[in-house]
């Protein structure tokens, strides 16, 4: 009796010849030669390989995540001392506007629904492909186009955008940012919202429909089950903020009066539909961290997850309710429900308490080992514990009124955000990096990364706390030496270098990978799931053979026979290593 | 497909309740109907993959005991490589620009999209590059 299947007989009739993972700075560790058609550029621009676009998808948005760094960068130095002149106002105001924008719109989100799970999910799955492979194709060139719109928008007359990544009318109508920077930024939010919209469809679709045979719904891994609920959320927010830019840019220039007093518009408006976006938006940027912690702490704890259902009712529970809570950043405007929106927001607190419980529960009496995608997973818990802890806070209307546009804020988000998309970002990239490149990246340099960014994450971030319950305001490129605002700021400054400094280590662990690989194999973390059966990089179509699907973690069943769990008696069982020959490493 | 449809008709549901309880309270008609656009969003496939899931038989992806052999066949046929998700991205960039430099951008877009709309529908008649 036989339990596999060759793959390649899943999809289209003969041995696809197609691409085989070569993205744009791609270099293969293992060039075993079953990779014949088109290389180097035109594979780059023909390639509907899911493989090839999470690669392109995730250096593009690296490459984002450095620029807005840098951006970032410059503002610390800017408020390292008071009456600072490093850069003018206006240019301070491009520069947070599109250090915000770059890292929410441009990063956080495409990084990981574009790139990670553009990658990991049909391989967790047990799927060939994604399901709409040139819509996923469409969705980064969209990307693309949108990136290089929004990061280009600096050179065009009058610069950038420089109303805040929120963009609140009346600040963003034609008559207070004019210039064609402004209407780039809104272009290019059209344009990549499109894009977060088709890969939404296309990982909705990937997962209901193309999973392997024995895998239930209560089977797939927490990553996919993750992006599936990103999945949906980012269908319900992304066209709302797409009918926004619509509208605002009818007001810039097609002469409608929808955000305008003047015209009977209601200002307020704007910040109504923004934060229906928003607010599920942050969710989008957090549940994919979320997937991949949960799936990264059961393989370096030697335990199986915690609280499975738990914890995909938790994510189903956490998008539920954060449709419903847009208006607490609107608190201070006096005209929201307010009991309604506090009581949601404070409702959010139990699903992720569940998570954050789960993932102690998983961590809890196991064989922990903690190497580098580990360190950064339990560097997120510490992070995103602090942010969660002050985000509760500001979900009561009167901690927010006090310190509503203040540093309190800024603090707060820039925790829940680097928590999630940085470190636990981090985490999923050198967890997965070997299966992506089939090489290792050196555990020593990754150690080092960790620890420079964590030192460096709460020297910059504690103090401006501190800064924002004295009262320093969000968005100011100066302040008076009579402010006693100084020390703090420089500490935080110092915090944040540190921090910048930490990603020399991933660029010169990149490097050494590069230079001197070290093979990864097809498991090199003794992982669970079905990505780790197959070689490191995958062939074309992901799979030669497949394990039996019996657990959520089948790769695991197949490699530890002696810890299988059975589906419920009298289930098939999983047979021998000796019979079944998971992803040959060819 | 029970489960899909379960999950997706239950998140709906949810946005149907805290949409009416949002606008009894606060009578604001733009976040009740955002809220209400969600619960359809929830509720239309879900129903539709509910009713798909009592007239279709049992798919193998479904049948916790299902042998890896049951998912053997064609899942479809791709192209394994096209051009045409690039040309349309760049037409949809062209097309885009036109609204900040001018009309002139007009034509490139589309005929970058026209093209792109022909290219694609051709490739998948004939099946498409493996």
């Amino acid at each position: 009796m036989t339990t596999t299947i060759e793959r390649p007989d899943l999809i289209g009739p003969e041995e696809p010849a197609g691409p085989g993972g070569h993205g744009p700075v791609e270099h293969r560790a293992d060039d075993d030669g079953h990779h014949a058609g088109p290389s180097g550029i035109v594979n780059w621009l023909t390639s509907t390989d899911h493989k090839v676009i999470g690669k392109s998808y995730m250096i593009t948005s690296l490459v984002v995540f450095f620029i807005a760094g840098v951006m970032a960068l410059v503002i610390r130095a800017q408020l390292s001392n008071p009456t600072s002149s490093l850069v003018g106002f206006q240019t301070y105001n491009e520069l947070f506007t599109m250090h915000g924008s770059l890292m929410l719109y441009l990063f956080a989100g495409p990084f990981a629904f574009g790139g990670l799970a553009n990658y990991i999910v049909p391989l967790q799955v047990g799927a060939p492909d994604m399901a709409f492979p040139r819509l996923n194709a469409l969705s980064y060139w969209l990307y693309l186009g949108g990136s290089t719109m929004m990061v280009s928008s600096f050179v065009v007359a009058g610069g950038a955008a420089s109303y805040g990544w929120t963009a609140y009318a009346p600040l963003s109508n034609a008559t207070n940012s004019p210039g064609a920077g402004a209407d780039l930024w809104l272009l290019s939010l059209g344009l990549t919202g499109f894009s977060a919209i088709f890969t939404g469809v296309n990982l909705a679709a990937t997962i209901f429909y193309l999973r392997a045979p024995g895998m239930t719904m209560f089977r797939v891994p927490i990553f996919s089950w993750n992006m599936l609920v990103t999945a949906i959320l980012i269908l319900i927010a992304f066209p709302v903020l797409f009918g926004a830019v619509v509208l605002l840019f009818c007001d810039r220039h097609f002469g409608t009066h929808i955000f305008s007093v003047q015209g009977g518009g209601v200002p307020v408006l704007w910040q109504n539909l923004f934060w229906f976006f928003g607010h599920p938006e942050v969710y989008i940027l957090a549940l994919p961290y979320f997937g991949m912690v949960t799936d990264i702490l059961p393989v370096f704890s030697r335990k199986p997850l915690f609280g499975y259902k738990g914890m995909v009712f938790a994510t189903m529970s956490i998008a539920a309710l954060s449709t419903g809570v847009w208006a607490h950043h609107m608190f201070t405007t006096g005209v929201v429900l307010l009991p309604f929106f506090s009581l949601l927001s404070y409702l959010i607190a139990v699903p992720t308490g569940i998570k954050f419980f789960n993932w102690i529960g998983t961590m809890w009496g196991g064989q922990l080992s903690f190497q580098t995608p580990m360190l950064f997973s339990v560097g997120f818990l510490f992070a995103f514990l602090m942010g969660g802890v002050t985000g509760v806070l500001l979900a009561s209307p009167p901690v927010d009124f006090m310190t509503h546009n203040t540093y309190f804020v800024v603090a707060h988000f820039h925790q829940v955000l680097i928590g999630t998309t940085v470190f636990a970002g981090f985490a999923g990239f050198y967890f997965w990096y070997p299966k992506m490149f089939g090489r290792m990246l050196n555990e020593r340099l990754g150690k080092l990364h960790f620890w420079t960014m964590f030192i460096g994450f709460w020297i910059t971030f504690i103090p401006q706390y501190l800064l924002g319950l004295d009262g320093m305001p969000r968005r100011i490129a100066d302040y008076l030496p009579s402010n006693g605002w100084t020390t703090l700021n420089v500490v935080s400054t110092v915090g944040a270098f540190i921090l910048g400094a930490s990603f020399l280590f991933f660029f010169a662990n990149l490097w050494v990978s590069w230079r001197s690989p070290v093979a990864a194999g097809d498991n090199p973390w003794d992982g669970g799931a079905l990505e780790w059966c197959t070689s490191s990089p995958p062939p074309h179509h992901n799979f030669t053979h497949l394990p039996p699907i019996r657990s959520e973690r089948p790769t695991w069943d197949y490699n530890h026979p002696e810890h299988r769990k059975m589906h419920r008696a009298g289930a098939e069982p999983v047979p021998d290593k000796e019979t079944v020959h998971a992803g040959g490493d060819s | 497909m029970r489960v899909d449809g379960l999950f997706l008709v239950g998140l709906g549901i949810f946005f149907a309740i805290i949409g009416i309880v949002y606008w009894v309270f606060s009578y604001e008609d733009g976040g009740f109907l955002m809220l209400m656009g969600s619960a359809l969003l929830g509720i239309l496939p879900g129903s539709y993959y509910l009713w798909w899931a009592r007239h279709m038989k049992p798919q193998p992806d479904d049948d916790p005991d299902a042998s890896v052999a049951e998912g053997a066949g064609t899942v479809d046929s791709f192209p394994g490589s096209s051009i045409w998700p690039f040309i349309l991205g760049a037409g949809a960039f062209f097309a885009t620009l036109t609204f900040v430099f001018g009309l002139w951008m007009a034509p490139i877009a589309a005929a970058l999209i026209l093209s792109a709309a022909i290219g694609v529908t051709v490739e998948s008649r004939r099946g498409g590059a493996v």
